[in-house]
């Protein structure tokens, strides 16, 4: 789980163009939207493109998205549970 | 009598505000010239990384632009935006075609149209008046002047930003303009040969 939430911060940075943010300043339980880490809608569409292309895992229900989306640590663990065998 | 109270070129690889140079660089990719700019006299914005190239131009002239010029007198509603180019898009049009191939980029997709620069101006200064984006062949100063000259007579907007904005490939020019119906700054009359003039320095 610690090696995937590493990655997660890195791809994250990478994928949203977050050019003034290093890993570490990323918590495991920050909130990414809002006060967090600021992302935006634009932002979440590029989370969900970053499963498909990283994980091979496509979100069945957009609803779910703020609750997948919450933090590194809730992204981690919803990979963990729908990744491809 | 309405005014230019300040005015920005961004050019390759040179910056000129209100006649005072304050970038003058030897040949440099267009990505690290506008990141260097941005580092200079910005920074602190972190959505700035994620515009296309046509978008961080237009954001940075008109971040110095403003940089010594407050917009506090000003209602949100006053401010109009105002700008035109030659190749609207296309340059972040193509980047974005190249994606859609494989999983089309959302981030790249909403900046395929030319009028989002005033949608980022906007955003960072809390501008909610008139705005619009012309594409033509080449800077039509009379027409761009007519048209900021009437939003100010007509009381549509106390102040305009306009100007041209161009990018494509590593081609990029930026001339933007702070017209007020009051004056202040630089000060010089807003006409067709003074924009002319200030465009063709």
């Amino acid at each position: 789980m610690e090696k995937l939430m590493a990655d997660l911060k890195a791809q994250i940075i990478e994928q949203l163009n977050l050019q003034e943010v290093k890993p570490e300043d990323i918590g495991d339980d920050q909130p990414l939207f809002k006060d967090g880490l600021g992302l935006d809608s634009i932002d979440a569409l590029e989370l969900i493109v970053l499963l498909q292309q990283h994980y091979r895992i496509r979100m069945a229900n957009p609803e779910d998205g703020p609750k997948i989306f919450h933090s590194v640590r809730t992204m981690a663990e919803f990979i963990t549970a729908n990744q491809p065998a | 009598m309405n005014s230019i109270n300040a005015y920005t070129i961004i050019r390759p690889y040179k910056v000129i505000r209100n006649g005072e140079v304050l970038t003058n660089e030897s040949a440099a990719p267009m990505q690290d010239f506008l990141r260097r700019l941005y580092d200079q006299f910005a920074g602190q914005y972190q959505k700035f990384h994620k515009m296309d190239h046509l978008s961080k131009l237009g954001w940075l002239a008109t971040e110095l632009l403003l940089q010594d010029m407050p917009m506090t007198g000003y209602a949100a509603e006053d401010t109009a935006l105002v700008f035109a180019n030659r190749s609207a898009s296309l340059d972040t049009d193509e980047k974005y075609y190249q994606t859609v191939s494989d999983i089309a980029s959302p981030a790249l997709f909403v900046y395929t149209l030319p009028n989002i620069v005033t949608g980022e101006i906007s955003i960072r200064h809390k501008f909610k008046g008139e705005n619009a984006f012309f594409v033509a062949d080449a800077f039509d100063i009379p027409m761009m002047t007519a048209y900021a000259q009437q939003l100010l007579d007509t009381n549509a907007a106390r102040a305009c930003i306009c100007g041209w904005i161009e990018q494509y490939h590593e081609d990029f020019e930026a001339v933007v303009f702070l017209v007020e119906k009051e004056t202040r700054g630089v000060a010089l009359p807003f006409s067709a040969e003074q924009v002319e003039k200030l465009y063709q320095s």
